[in-house]
């Protein structure tokens, strides 16, 4: 292959003439042929002979089998804890599933919790795929519906175009929450996982602060009780449009959700930007050297992850599934970090994490339903644990698996 | 000038440093375990679980032998098997210890709330040992040498730590994991072993941490007992730029800064306590961008080593 000017100038020669070109399976059939300078040709050694569909299957099988053992253990034994407190582990399930998908209308409310938890789990894929830990979504969801609250009503403005300000301003908000971790990242070397983790704290007792003070989030005083923290409830015509699918209710923004999230997928498969970011992630050196900019990639993922936690926010409060179109003090209830979750168990693929985004929003909606079984509702959060460790387990064995063969053909080849 | 009138009501106030010191001490239990951890390179964020954990352990120890002794030793036990999933999952399976981390936190935070309701344990405050002499000194005797002997513990744990990772051949070793795993690792040296006992050795001190905050100090278990004070001790350590004395500093600040919440109030100060509550995390964000060219982390922090894989 000869390059000239960045560019291919003459084909690969064709496998007659390439003695040393792998030929796969017709490997068996070479006859040594004498070459121009009087020598015989090599025998082409096979590096990387093409799978066998039966080695294939059976790779496959294992991993699914992996996969399936994995999550049976983490459920057998969220039962078993249920079962030795003393309540019914099928009664819990049955529970969990009339909650979650089962009941009239709760898939519209597992949608609901779906998709703010998908939209954080987009944003940290992308700062993910760039190399960029970000592990405060939780913080910058509850900013970004802060931003949302207060242009949404301290404004004064009516009308559906509000909307779109509300989810734009809790974009931003999202943004600089996380902006401020990237400046201090690319400026001053502060490692962003640190500055991320410490801004969640920060987030909450400011807009804390804001939900005391008037000027900023609080409601005015008639129609809330003295010392309640609580924003203003969104006027009728500045939420999110609500759609009803065979009696499940849900907003639109589920819809926006998975386009966003198809759009992510397509950016980083397809787009010179999902490249470089991916490039970043891999190996930041080399993106370096081909000219990938670490501050603007890197900073723009980050701000990219923080403006969809955001947004999640916005989402959350305009959507009506939580707060009741208010913003009060816990308003985040877990979702980012939920959220992060989602796109970690999804292995940083936005098409994975809609399916894993509705699984964790069912547990967390079915839990509502686990009253009537006697058993405390927080055992959810124990199955949701048990199964975030269960589903991490198969890949890392799998990769420990594929290093030590790669150190062993290594090694046999020296 | 109200100002100036508060920080000196404060200063001379003996309720006030014993306060402080009740938050700093149990700080302290985590973050020194913690500043192990991360020497050898782990950024172990279960240390909120593992706090959790033992607190847990802890009252149902004491509620079900009625033993002190027993019921540390339940806690110690509780936290380092958090430690154990904590180190298998992120240094023997290599998966990500960030994700590891805030699922088990997760995890305990659920695991303890549900058995709390299941189990409901009951217990008081372990009496206080007074170190007679020492607890005489005006202002602080009372706040350093009147506590529970839980409290005490940490006079042992602070120096032991310190010794164990700068006194010893495996502390050499440990530190090395953290700096240079590929050199540790040609050496002859498991790293990832390393790396697993300095959780291991974060699991030992948390599960004291817990058991100190439930008999020794709060008296009770509650689900919120720990409450994001697990970060600020892991904060407390990166804000002691990665030394023993630095997250020592640290913690007694942060205690400092927490206990105000207390302090104030009762001697008729008011004061905004969201504002107060982020004050640790801000002075640790300015601190580590301030500090940032000077102080270094371990190289090798929160990055996995797999052999023939920089």
């Amino acid at each position: 292959v000869t390059i000239e000017h960045g560019r291919l100038a003459s084909r690969p020669l064709s496998r007659e003439t390439s003695p040393r070109q792998h030929r796969g399976a017709e490997v068996d059939q070479f006859v040594p042929e004498l070459g121009a300078d009087g020598t015989l040709t090599e025998e082409p050694t096979a590096p990387n002979p093409a799978t066998r569909p039966a080695v294939r299957a059976q790779a496959i099988g294992e991993v699914v089998g992996l996969y399936a053992m994995c999550i049976a253990i983490a459920l057998g034994l969220s039962a078993l804890l249920v079962e030795l407190t003393g309540g019914s582990s099928s009664a819990v399930f049955s529970a969990l599933l009339d909650g979650s998908v089962r009941g009239p209308g709760r898939i519209g409310a597992t949608i609901g919790v779906a998709t703010p938890l998908l939209l954080v789990a987009i944003g940290t894929i992308v700062s993910n795929r760039a190399g960029l830990v970000n592990i405060g979504q939780e913080g910058q969801l509850y900013v970004g519906a802060a931003f949302g609250a207060y242009f949404g009503t301290k404004l004064g403005w009516t009308g559906p175009m509000v909307i779109l300000l509300l989810l734009a301003a809790s974009a931003v908000g999202g943004m600089l929450w996380a902006g401020i971790a990237g400046v201090l990242r690319y400026t001053r070397n502060v490692p962003e996982v640190l500055t991320t983790l410490l801004l969640v704290t920060i987030a909450a007792q400011l807009v804390g602060y804001g939900l005391k003070n008037q000027w900023l989030l609080l409601a005015p005083a008639e129609g809330r009780s003295n010392r309640q923290q609580i924003s203003q409830q969104l006027a009728d015509d500045t939420r999110m449009p609500r759609v009803s699918v065979f009696g499940n209710e849900f907003p639109i923004s589920a819809f926006v959700a998975i386009v966003l999230a198809i759009l992510v997928a397509v950016a980083m498969a397809r787009t010179i930007w999902g490249l470089r970011l991916r490039m970043l992630g891999h190996n930041p050196r080399t993106a370096q050297r081909s000219g990938v900019a670490a501050s603007r990639y890197g900073g723009g993922a980050l701000l990219a992850s923080g403006a969809f936690a955001g947004l999640a926010g916005g989402m959350m409060l305009a959507g009506g599934d939580f707060g009741n179109y208010t913003l009060v003090p816990g308003f985040a209830a877990s979702i980012g970090w939920t959220g992060l979750l989602v796109a970690l168990v999804a292995r940083q693929r936005a098409s994975v994490a809609i399916v894993i985004a509705f699984v964790f929003a069912a547990l967390r909606t079915g839990s509502g339903f686990l009253a009537a079984t006697g058993v405390e509702r927080r055992i959810t959060d124990v199955v949701q644990g048990l199964l975030v460790l269960a589903l991490l387990v198969p890949p890392a064995l799998l990769f420990l698996r594929q290093r030590r063969r790669a150190m062993q053909s290594g090694s046999d080849r020296t | 000038m109200d100002v100036l009138n508060a920080i000196g009501d404060v200063l001379t106030s003996e309720a006030a440093y014993g306060n402080a010191l009740a938050v700093a001490v149990f700080l302290a239990f985590g973050a020194s375990g913690e500043w192990v951890a991360e020497r050898s390179g782990t950024l172990n964020i279960s240390l909120e679980g593992m706090l959790l954990g033992g607190a847990f352990a802890a009252a149902v120890g004491m509620d079900r032998t009625g033993n002190e002794g027993l019921a540390v030793v339940f806690a110690v036990l509780a936290a380092v098997v958090v430690a154990g999933v904590q180190a298998n999952m992120s240094h023997r399976l290599a998966a990500n210890q960030f994700v590891v981390g805030l699922t088990l936190n997760i995890l305990v935070l659920g695991l303890t709330s549900y058995l709390a309701t299941e189990l409901d344990p009951v217990t008081t405050q372990a009496d206080s040992q007074r170190i007679p002499l020492l607890a005489d000194i005006p202002l602080v005797g009372e706040a350093l040498f009147d506590r529970t002997w839980m409290f005490y513990l940490i006079y042992a744990v602070v120096p032991a730590c310190w010794w164990i990772v700068f006194r010893t051949r495996w502390g050499l070793e440990l530190r090395a994991s953290g700096e240079n795993p590929q050199s540790v690792d040609v050496s002859g040296i498991d790293v990832n072993k390393r790396r697993r006992q300095g959780i291991y050795v974060a699991g030992i001190t948390a599960g004291m941490g817990g058991a100190y905050v439930v008999l020794g100090s709060v008296g009770s278990f509650e689900d919120s007992i720990v409450g994001g004070r697990g970060i600020i001790a892991l904060v407390a350590v990166i804000f002691g730029g990665w030394t023993l004395r630095g997250t020592i500093a640290g913690c007694l600040l942060f205690g400092v800064v927490l206990s105000f919440r207390l302090s104030l109030p009762a001697l008729g100060y008011e004061l905004n306590g969201d504002l107060l509550a982020s004050l640790p995390f801000v002075v640790t964000i300015l601190a580590m961008s301030i500090f940032a060219q000077r102080v270094r982390p371990p190289a090798a922090l929160a990055r996995p080593f797999i052999r023939g894989l920089k």
